[in-house]
């Protein structure tokens, strides 16, 4: 256990927080890394220890040595098969700053739940064996990773004890792992050579790894800062969450900072509906404040009686957020029953609920080389860009300006489950770029299940109408009537459909599940 | 819908920060916001520290189930993380009175001290308290001596809690569960969906991305909200110091009558706890780490009587909080087991 992190902090703690994520794979001994660092930061306590002495006797897979990885595998189920299925969320701290670890499962399947920890990680640990080097999971985590946000990462090569702490080994690793992210944009990339199992380089610098001059895992997590500010995120967008009128004399919004400050006195918009007043006082339990910033909980009122309700934006006068009614956006889907065009699903983004159609899927991403393909529909565990379309107008923006009103979940509207989550491209939905403008929204884009289904109509037409035309042709001895016939058939048969349709429709109305019966049989 | 009966004490409230028992709040918040001045070009999430982080996430959850719940309740065991819930729950809709009742499932073991204050509290903020008793479970004489911890944490706390929950139709609960109690907590979301049979499965939760929640459910299931999931037992004391929240006596050290009995240093409260052959009471200095029913609850030798003393003593401890706890020491599994059976 490090002296340096020995715990004599001050009664009163000021420090700040850092929220990070650690993905890999069952083997690559994440779990064993977190019950590492817990251990070495003085987290765990002489109860749980003994528990865990008693839990690596039953459950262990190290034979007489501690099991760190049962510190943090909770549920009875995981511990009988030895994978971590579901985010844990750790928690321990340092005198100099408290740690949230957002612990996720490395399975293909449990994609879901790592997008869901990284969600609101700053930092992500992506673990990799040093036997196995770069692996496809790897790829996939890092992708998981940048696609919520994430933009500092620290590549710990794990046991290192089992290829001889040999420097060559980790320099292979560390370029091929920055040469395979290189599209994803990190900001940092920190790798560290580390035993999880035996604590080098967890808490203090290993003396096996004297070829490693850089920080100790818990000496980076300590002091790294990050600087998660563009410039736009200055902006202010305050989504009211809810409306708080005690009695007729106070009308307040109360709702937590998404970005930017906000003053007394300026002058804002409430979007959706353009409305214009002034910021007249910031309330908040411990009396009124000056002004805000984002990440506070506060309650707003305005100079003038306008209609604000939950869901409402508020931003400054000269804000460019914009309130849409269709946008693009990647979708992680999180569901057995695959994501198809035409679905209609509820939108949760910001304090916003409404319904929304899927209009296009315009291509699925693959994880593992980070290039689109087309697809018609996306399975559990796979990322696509979609555009979607409201049945009312929601203010939103790019995800990579406001992490809050830039990401949403999708919910299913007959079970409840949440379906999806996803984050917003842009604001304007581009027409597909590889088919001009029109004619993919008519007969949908190359290689969609629309386009095979236009041609397939095309052909099944062209080849009724020859036989229609033969026919007559042959009957009436006459090449003018047969096509006059055939034309007027293929002019007058969807006509004479949809009024049949329509009489059906009104005839029956209220029996419909009898006339679906009819044709199923 | 109006819980709370119009108080001196609210309505002083509405009308300025200061705030009887509150002296430090004006003043942190004044030095917060004189630090993001000169910080207007970097992110003001920085500026925050990790309590006023943790406090407005909080915030942020009570809004959200007031907003999109019908009938709400926040379950107060009036214990130290209880009293967190509650002072967050009040600064979530200031100025307006909470927006929701307390319930107190009492099991009739509880700490003498514990419902005196329950009582004191509860008048003193002018909050509405629902206190549900298992009357079923007392008539068949259930208790903790003679029925043994297990089958009287599943009658009179289980079942009493749904009972209530049941009786009063309430469709959303909050409660004061953090990750860091107990393994099987650390995976638990913050909207925990139950069935009709208040039943909670571990393999079907909704993923909670960034601060979204998925709040729609359908009639007869309900959610239990843990509006401080992301909390440690360490932010828990430091609020309570930052905050000046009053706290159950019983936490600070005092000398005590204590029986030592199965490793553990148990306060006898009232004369219902019959002395074993070869047991006798002492009085020791002791204090409590986690309140519940007292015949279930180990006392620590402690001499901390103050705040500031508890916090460091809490950070020297070489212990976890449950450890006092005699119902957690069922087996590993067995928390999980509990839960899924809907105690809380």
């Amino acid at each position: 256990m490090s002296a340096a992190l020995s715990m004599t902090a001050p009664a009163l703690r000021q420090a700040s927080l850092l929220r990070l994520l650690t993905c890999g794979s069952v083997d690559d001994g994440k779990s064993t890394l977190l019950g590492r660092m817990l251990f070495d930061s003085n987290a765990v306590l002489d109860d749980q220890l003994e528990a865990l002495d008693r839990d690596s006797k039953k459950f262990g897979t190290h034979g007489e040595h501690r099991d760190f990885a049962l510190l943090v595998d909770g549920l009875s189920a995981e511990r009988e098969q030895g994978i971590t299925i579901d985010v844990a969320y750790r928690y321990f701290s340092t005198p100099r700053r408290s740690f949230i670890v957002a612990d996720t499962p490395g399975h293909e399947q449990y994609t879901r739940n790592m997008a869901t920890g990284a969600s609101t990680a700053e930092l992500a640990i992506i673990l990799v064996d040093a036997r196995k080097g770069i692996l496809p999971q790897t790829r996939r985590h890092s992708f998981i990773v940048s696609m919520v946000g994430v933009r500092h990462v620290v590549l710990a090569v794990n046991k290192m004890d089992l290829v001889g702490f040999d420097q060559a080994v980790y320099d292979n690793i560390v370029a091929a792992y920055r040469e395979a992210v290189v599209a994803l944009g990190f900001e940092s990339i920190i790798p560290i050579p580390l035993c999880a199992r035996e604590g080098d380089n967890i808490a203090m610098p290993s003396p096996r790894t004297p070829w490693y001059h850089g920080p100790h895992l818990l000496g980076y997590l300590e002091t790294v800062t990050i600087d998660e500010a563009p410039a736009q995120a200055q902006r202010l967008h305050f989504p009211v969450q809810w409306v708080n009128r005690p009695n007729l004399d106070f009308r307040g919004y109360a709702g937590t900072i998404a970005t930017g400050t906000v003053r007394v006195g300026d002058r804002v918009t409430v979007l959706p509906n353009q409305r214009h007043s002034t910021i007249a006082r910031i309330v908040t339990a411990d009396g009124d404040l000056p002004h805000a910033s984002a990440g506070q909980a506060i309650t707003l009122t305005l100079a003038d009686q306008i209609d604000v309700s939950r869901g409402d934006v508020i931003v400054h006068q000269a804000s460019a957020m914009q309130a849409r009614k269709n946008m693009t956006a990647r979708v992680l889907w999180m569901v057995d029953q695959p994501l198809r065009p035409g679905q209609n699903v509820i939108i949760k983004l910001g304090a916003v609920e409404a319904n929304a159609d899927v209009m296009t899927l315009r291509h699925a991403v693959d994880i593992h080389s980070f290039r689109d393909h087309p697809a018609e529909s996306l399975p559990m565990n796979a990322i696509g860009v979609v555009d979607l379309a409201f049945d009312k107008p929601i203010p939103t923006t790019v995800y990579g300006r406001d992490r809050e009103l830039g990401s949403f979940i999708l919910i299913d509207r007959m079970t409840n489950q949440t379906v999806a989550l996803g984050t917003v491209e842009e604001n304007r939905p581009k027409q597909a770029n590889d088919n001009g403008h029109v004619v993919p929204r008519l007969i949908g884009r190359t290689g969609s299940s629309r386009r095979r289904h236009f041609w397939a109509s095309v052909g099944r037409k062209a080849v009724e109408a020859g036989v229609l035309f033969l026919v007559v042709a042959t009957l009436a001895q006459s090449l003018w009537l047969a096509l006059a016939v055939t034309v007027a058939d293929l002019l007058l048969r969807p006509v004479a459909d949809r009024v049949a349709t329509w009489g059906w429709r009104h005839l029956f109305a209220g029996h419909r599940p009898s006339i679906t019966g009819g044709h199923a049989d | 819908m109006n819980w709370f009966r119009t108080t001196v004490g609210i309505d002083a409230n509405r009308h300025g920060p200061a705030r009887p028992g509150h002296p430090h709040q004006h003043h942190a918040a004044t030095q917060h916001q004189d630090r993001s001045t000169h910080s207007d070009t970097r992110t003001s999430v920085r500026t925050l520290t990790h309590l006023q982080r943790l406090e407005a996430e909080s915030i942020h959850i009570f809004r959200e189930v007031v907003a999109t719940c019908d009938n709400p309740v926040l379950m107060y065991s009036v214990g130290k993380d209880s009293a967190v819930l509650l002072h967050l729950a009040i600064k979530a809709f200031y100025p307006a009175p909470l927006p929701f009742p307390l319930l107190h499932v009492d099991t009739t073991w509880k700490f003498r001290e514990m419902i005196e204050f329950r009582d004191r509290r509860a008048k003193e903020l002018g909050c509405k308290l629902i206190v549900h008793i298992n009357e079923d479970g007392l008539r068949a004489g259930v208790n903790p001596f003679a029925s043994g911890s297990r089958l009287h944490t599943d009658v009179m706390k289980t079942q009493g809690l749904k009972q209530a929950l049941d009786r009063h139709k309430f469709d959303a609960a909050f409660g004061g569960a953090r990750r860091d109690e107990e393994k099987s907590r650390a995976k638990e979301r913050v909207f925990s969906l139950r069935s009709a049979e208040h039943r909670w499965d571990p393999k079907n939760q909704r993923p909670e991305p960034w601060h979204l929640f998925n709040t729609r459910k359908r009639a007869g299931e309900s959610f239990r909200v843990f509006p401080l999931s992301n909390w440690t037992e360490s932010d828990i004391w430091d609020y309570i110091a930052q905050e000046a929240i009053p706290v159950v006596p019983l936490y600070f050290a005092k000398p005590r009558p204590v029986v030592e009995r199965d490793g553990m240093l148990i306060m006898r409260d009232d004369d219902r706890m019959i002395l074993r052959p070869g047991e006798q009471i002492e009085m020791r200095s002791v204090r409590f780490r986690t309140l519940g029913c007292y015949p279930l609850t180990g006392a620590v030798e402690s001499e901390a009587a103050t705040l500031s003393e508890i916090i460091e003593e809490m950070r020297d401890s070489r212990s976890s909080e449950r450890e006092g706890r005699l119902i957690d020491h069922d087996g590993s599994g067995s928390m999980e087991q509990k839960k899924q059976e809907g105690y809380f």
